[in-house]
């Protein structure tokens, strides 16, 4: 805190010194998280260096282990961009586990009745009916904010415990294979429709895909009239109105395309890593993808690298728990506290801006 | 049916029993976070604080045999992350929501992570109060089973009345969470009044989470809350930020909660998860029919802000 206090009195040039803490902060908060992370585990009896060796062995030591940080990446980036598109108009939605599920549901059952079609436009079908699907399911908490006035953030929550309990019903009933005993699933997706693994990489296919639309994203977000609109409505949706945009348009075309996102991401984690709709899908994206879009300040690029960081953390967990017996919420908790203290530093940084500006 | 069968009676003694049990921890982290967002915060991390109190209470129940030991501690869990809520959303500029949320992401973290010993132990769960003891039909019986928190429970909502519209405290919590400057003209110690209305929050919502791990379900278990602490946020817009009102919806929330169980009770298997879903589609519903655009949150804290 001193050193804060140390920069305000510094009247020769403040704005560099502004622009150099809102970078040192959000490093200097992750330094402090790993701290009292560290303490905790110590408290817990482990030796923080072993853990923290770990965590990088088991997320980025090898290239297996690159292989499943950039798999669990893969899905992470989208679920990162069904909120960080959003939060552009101003929204905090956070269901995207209900649009994910759905969207996955979407496209395992999708190409079952076509059988011994080309795998490409099926591949493609599944993610079409992911992002789809999705995409109604989030449109519709655009659409009551819009016209019924419902906050968002609650009503996509809501709507994501309705979408996981549809998928139950539909994925232990309707919907279920007969074949799928202690664990209730969809009839498998025809083996060759699965996406395929890149050559080289060693990582399906779902990773190009969700690089792609995140690249997509931060163009049109950056770089169009789109993302321009996007970020009038939400600075102020009465001067978006007053400057003729269609507001209700963009704020429900925005939830539409991040539940697009989500479900897409669910339609991958079938067609590329299950093979089938059942409960391993319901694994915490909806608020993985919070975390993401938070800590990468809503940028599509830096959801890239967060989801880097993120995939390669969860990663890792397994490793812990094989070699030191610690349980997988230990990530959570150092997520958790890596998250606490950007949002804070964040905080104190836009201040800072603020003060050095006047 | 045997010889003590209640027939078309199964079903409504079902949801009523049902509807008690379901509803108390809804009753205390809606009018923790009732207190909470009168103070012109929200908290969304009530869900975290629930897992926290109800891995806390079991721990400590199972350590102590003591289950009132177990709630005394779940409600002090909860205050130290309301503090730390309070304390966090204190610093100028940050966003309570995404506080909220992390914060959501660090309970439930931690209480998997210090629960994980604790799925296989049986700590002394709640004693129940048996409200049935006039009635010959055992099944009546046992679904009229009550908990005394449940009790405690209908007291707080008429104690949390009486404090907001009849003490001086309540009314400094009131002009807080209205209206900033006027609280500043008065004299009040904003921050202060958050950070206490915030740790009371988190305190309910540690004792309903000790509820939840101590008498029903009554085991620890890593999807015991399912979110419950974040349906609280929508209870309260739904009580119009009125205690009594809290009350009732937790009930109603409580009942239709109780509907998966109690059906599948007599026998009705077939939409088992979608009746389990009918707290969230009422819940949405309600929102639905009480809101409207062009007045969103008529009742609604001055300084509370649901639409950044």
């Amino acid at each position: 805190m001193s050193s804060i206090s140390g920069i305000e009195s510094v009247p020769s040039n403040p704005l560099g010194n502004a622009a150099q803490l809102s970078v040192a902060l959000p490093v200097l908060a992750v330094l402090l998280a790993s701290a009292i992370f560290a303490a905790f585990v110590a408290l817990y009896g482990q030796n923080p260096a072993t853990v923290f060796g770990l965590i990088v062995q088991g997320g980025f030591g090898s290239s297996f282990a690159w292989q499943d940080t950039l798999s669990r990446a893969a899905p992470l980036v989208l679920v990162g961009l069904a909120v960080a598109i959003p939060a552009q108009a101003g929204l905090v939605i956070i269901g995207g586990e209900g649009a994910l599920v759905l969207g996955g549901l979407a496209g395992a059952v999708v190409t079952l009745p076509f059988a011994g079609a080309h795998a490409l436009p099926m591949q493609l079908l599944m993610l079409l009916a992911g992002g789809l699907i999705g995409g109604l399911w989030f449109g519709l908490a655009g659409v009551l904010r819009q016209y019924r006035g419902v906050n968002e953030t609650i009503s996509s929550l809501l709507l994501s415990y309705i979408g996981i309990a549809i998928f139950h019903h539909l994925t232990e009933g309707l919907l279920r294979d007969p074949a799928s005993l202690d664990k209730p699933s969809t009839h498998p997706v025809e083996p060759s429709y699965m996406l395929p693994v890149m050559p080289g990489v060693g990582v399906h296919a779902g990773l190009a895909v969700s690089l792609s639309l995140a690249t997509i994203a931060h163009v049109v977000l950056r770089y169009t009239r789109w993302g321009f609109a996007l970020r009038v409505v939400g600075g102020s949706a009465r001067v978006a109105r007053m400057i003729g945009l269609a507001v209700n348009r963009w704020i429900i075309g925005a939830s539409v395309v991040a539940g697009g996102m989500a479900g897409i991401a669910g339609a991958i984690e079938v067609a590329a890593v299950q093979g089938t709709a059942n409960s391993s899908l319901i694994v915490g994206y909806g608020y993985s993808g919070i975390l993401v879009a938070f800590l990468a300040r809503h940028q599509p690029l830096a959801i890239v690298a967060v989801a880097l960081l993120i995939g390669g953390m969860q990663a890792s967990a397994s490793l812990l728990q094989r070699r030191l017996g610690l349980p997988d919420a230990t990530m959570l908790v150092f997520q958790g506290l890596i998250f606490v203290c950007v949002l804070v530093a964040d905080a104190i940084a836009q201040q800072l801006r603020e003060t050095t500006r006047r | 049916m045997d010889g003590t069968s209640i027939g078309w009676l199964a079903l409504p003694l079902a949801i009523l029993g049902g509807a008690i049990r379901v509803s108390t921890p809804f009753i205390f982290v809606s009018i923790g976070e009732l207190i909470t967002e009168k103070s012109g915060r929200i908290n969304l991390g009530l869900e975290g604080t629930l897992m926290l109190g109800a891995m806390a209470g079991y721990a400590i129940s199972y350590l102590s045999g003591s289950p009132w030991l177990g709630v005394l501690s779940a409600g002090l869990a909860g205050m130290a992350f309301g503090l730390l809520h309070g304390l966090l959303c204190s610093v100028k500029r940050v966003n309570d929501t995404a506080i909220g949320i992390s914060l959501i992401v660090l309970g439930t973290g931690l209480a998997f992570f210090l629960g994980k010993p604790l799925i296989e132990p049986k700590a002394p769960p709640l004693p129940s109060i048996a409200l049935g003891f006039w009635s010959s039909v055992p099944r009546m019986r046992a679904a009229l089973d009550v908990n005394a928190l449940f009790f405690v429970g209908i007291a707080l909502a008429f104690v949390v009345y009486v404090f907001l519209n009849r003490t001086g405290w309540g009314l400094m919590l009131r002009t807080v969470g209205d209206s900033e400057d006027a609280a500043r003209a008065l004299g009040f110690p904003v921050l202060r009044v958050r950070i206490v209305a915030t740790m009371a929050g988190g305190i309910l919502a540690g004792i309903g989470g000790s509820f939840l791990s101590l008498s029903y379900p009554g085991s620890w278990s890593e999807g015991l809350s399912s979110g419950q602490g974040i349906m609280a946020v929508a209870l309260v817009i739904f009580a119009r930020w009125r205690s009594i009102n809290a009350l009732g919806a937790s009930l109603l929330f409580g009942g239709a909660g109780a509907l998966g169980p109690a059906l599948q009770g007599i026998g009705v298997t077939g939409y088992y998860y979608l009746f389990n879903a009918a707290p969230y589609i009422l819940t949405l519903a309600i929102m639905v029919a009480s809101t409207s655009r062009a007045a969103p949150f008529a009742d609604a804290p001055g300084e509370l802000k649901l639409h950044r």
